[in-house]
């Protein structure tokens, strides 16, 4: 990760509403033939969190997970399990379950069977085990369903199922592999908050791999960005959306606008920045920055309020002055994307909260301005 | 082609009698009165008594039973544990497949000689029972290996990784999962191997010892002799229905998992 000055490193705040470490990942490095699909994670992960890893399709998340459930083997680092090392201790005796993508379920067994399955293993008999999957199905409200096979349910039914059944055989932390990657957007929605009911019904740690960013947002208590085998930063959804890292969780996690700046100066708790096209750029100064530093500036595009050429922004806000080139209406706000001289493109959402005029038609010189609190100062694409 | 569709079912029709009358005949004549195998004078069941009263048939039964049981048996363990062997990548694996699936197309007549040579010359096995059963263990593998490897193909292997997740152990994955849902393939492969056992005329005329003789060289061999007489004819017929009973139960067996979930889909598609 970045060392330059002034910028946010990926810190791992340490949160105190959690007990100790219970899944700890170091150093953990997994090659496949000539790839190297996970490289040297680091990362801890607390009792009763809900965590997600983030990331685009073949990041190593996928295999991250299947390393803590045990169906690979790291080929250097340690995965401790309450301050035991996993490496070599095989899933079935691991305290992990998982809920898989593709649900799994056995298609000979019945809703219940299935449930019962991972309690039997357990050794639990007769009634214990009775209660329990009678449990797991009301806190999946299935029971009406226990007799069913799978191939008569849903595919949300079955969701639900993998789910239960995962949780049913108590684990200590529960892996969840992009559970909700094979259904529509409607169910995928719905199952998204009864997950989050369950994991704070339930109080156990899961461990949620997606590559859905808004679901990460949503679910998690911190996320954990990956890409290309590498964590990009560590931290709350709030930290890693207001606060990105690095370019790729700017331009991954949500839109955001890139300027290329340089630093021409620090005022006090501000840093200036010159850009093309730019009246006034600031940023937070955090760490140091030198005179001259090649750098991103970036800003969410919900930050960016858009005024006529005659409008004044508040004092020492960021003012760009541009040319709208298009405007697309999407019912909740409207996206502006306005053409800077010499200095490419931005995007701003305004909510729909004015009467809609054509202050902002396309070919309309437009000024843009934000607080400098919201300008994120990143490496610079050079480096 | 709509046009005309008796054309088509004159064809099939055609094709139909062709395979059945010969059996459809032996089944009429069995049950016939008389001993002429042309003339119908009346029904009876005297030929099928006969039969129950001859102890040489009722011999050759037993054993082609005991037989026909063993070698299904035999030939189902070893073939499912191969098709599970052939499952996993190893060097050579290929090589295996073939050598395994080779004895289906080596001529029976090739076979029995082979054997034959192979037991009296080389192995010192006495002709009879052990030397059956060795013989139709080796023809009835590849049809199993053949079975059961198909169906061990299709099971996902994210069910048993599943398992395993779920703290079974390899055993008890294998007993709780995979197993169940390889079974219909096993069945079917016990089935037919039963069934080729059962048969089997060729192969076993060479092995088969004084005084064991399998039912299908025993019927062989007296209609040779003596031409076909209705004992032979009631023998035959009783024959097919055991054999076509337990085809059908085989087929159905194969088939059941894909008829109870295409069964499930008309449910759930009303």
């Amino acid at each position: 990760m970045t060392e330059q000055p002034g910028f946010h490193p990926a810190e791992e705040p340490t949160p105190d509403t959690f007990a100790p470490v219970e899944v700890g990942l170091h150093g953990v490095t997994k090659r496949f033939s000539d790839q190297t699909a996970v490289d040297d994670i680091t990362l801890r992960v607390h009792e009763g969190e809900f965590f997600s890893v983030l990331g685009p399709s073949g990041c190593g998340k996928t295999t991250l997970l299947r390393m803590v459930a045990g169906f690979e083997h790291p080929d250097a680092g340690r995965i401790e399990l309450d301050g035991v090392d996993m490496v070599g201790v095989p899933p079935y005796r691991r305290d992990v379950n998982t809920v898989f993508q593709s649900y799994a379920l056995f298609p000979h067994m019945s809703v219940w069977d299935n449930v019962a399955y991972g309690v039997k293993r357990k050794g639990v008999k007769g009634d214990a085990l009775k209660k329990t999957v009678g449990e797991h199905l009301e806190l999946v409200r299935l029971s009406p369903f226990a007799k069913r096979r799978p191939a008569q349910l849903s595919g949300g039914q079955q969701q639900r199922v993998a789910i239960a059944r995962a949780l049913a055989a108590g684990p200590r932390l529960l892996l969840l592999d992009e559970p909700l990657g094979a259904l529509d957007a409607v169910l995928r929605k719905e199952l998204r908050m009864e997950l989050m009911r369950i994991q704070r019904e339930v109080g156990t740690t899961f461990l949620y791999v997606t590559h859905d960013q808004e679901e990460a947002l949503v679910l998690s208590h911190r996320i954990a960005v990956m890409n290309a085998g590498k964590l990009e930063q560590v931290g709350y959804p709030e930290d890693v959306y207001e606060r990105p890292a690095t370019r790729f969780v700017a331009g991954f996690i949500g839109t955001s606008n890139i300027l290329d700046a340089k630093v021409s100066g620090v005022d006090g708790h501000r840093v200036e920045l010159d850009a093309p096209g730019v009246t006034r750029l600031r940023a937070p100064l955090h760490g140091e920055v030198r005179h001259g530093q090649r750098v991103a500036a970036t800003v969410r595009p919900e930050k960016v309020h858009l005024y006529d050429q005659a409008g004044e922004p508040p004092s020492g806000w960021c003012v760009l002055n541009g040319t709208v080139r298009d405007v697309v209406y999407t019912g909740v706000s409207t996206q502006y994307v306005v053409h800077i001289p010499g200095g490419g493109e931005l995007v701003a959402f305004v909510q729909n909260t004015r009467r809609i005029d054509d202050a902002g038609a396309p070919g309309q010189p437009v000024r843009l301005a934000w607080d400098p609190d919201f300008t994120v100062l990143l490496e610079s694409a050079d480096d | 082609m709509n046009r005309r569709p008796w054309v088509l079912g004159g064809i099939a029709g055609g094709v139909f009698v062709f395979l059945y009358a010969p059996i459809a005949w032996l089944a009429v004549v069995s049950f016939n009165d008389s001993r002429s195998l042309s003339r119908i004078t009346g029904f009876s069941i005297r030929w099928y008594a006969e039969l129950f009263d001859d102890s040489r048939v009722l011999e050759s039964l037993g054993l082609t039973l005991r037989l026909a049981v063993t070698s299904a048996v035999v030939s189902t363990v070893i073939g499912t544990l191969a098709a599970f062997g052939l499952r996993r990548a190893f060097p050579g694996r290929g090589l295996w497949t073939v050598l395994l699936s080779l004895p289906l197309v080596v001529p029976e007549v090739v076979l029995g000689v082979a054997l034959l040579g192979f037991c009296v010359k080389l192995a010192g096995i006495p002709l009879g029972f052990g030397a059956l059963l060795a013989a139709h263990v080796a023809f009835s593998l590849s049809f199993v290996v053949v079975v059961v490897r198909a169906r061990v193909a299709g099971v996902d292997h994210r069910l048993e990784e599943a398992a395993a997740d779920l703290g079974a152990g390899p055993w008890v994955a294998f007993r709780t999962v995979t197993l169940p849902l390889v079974a219909p393939a096993v069945a079917a492969g016990a089935a037919f191997a039963f069934l080729l056992s059962f048969d089997d005329v060729v192969t076993s005329s060479y092995l088969t010892g004084v005084g064991s003789t399998t039912l299908p060289v025993f019927v062989y061999a007296q209609a040779g002799k003596r031409g076909v007489s209705p004992e032979i004819v009631a023998l035959s017929t009783l024959m097919v229905a055991v054999s076509a009973a337990l085809l059908v139960a085989g087929v159905m067996l194969a088939s059941r998992r894909a008829r109870a979930s295409t069964f499930v889909e008309s449910i759930r598609d009303q």
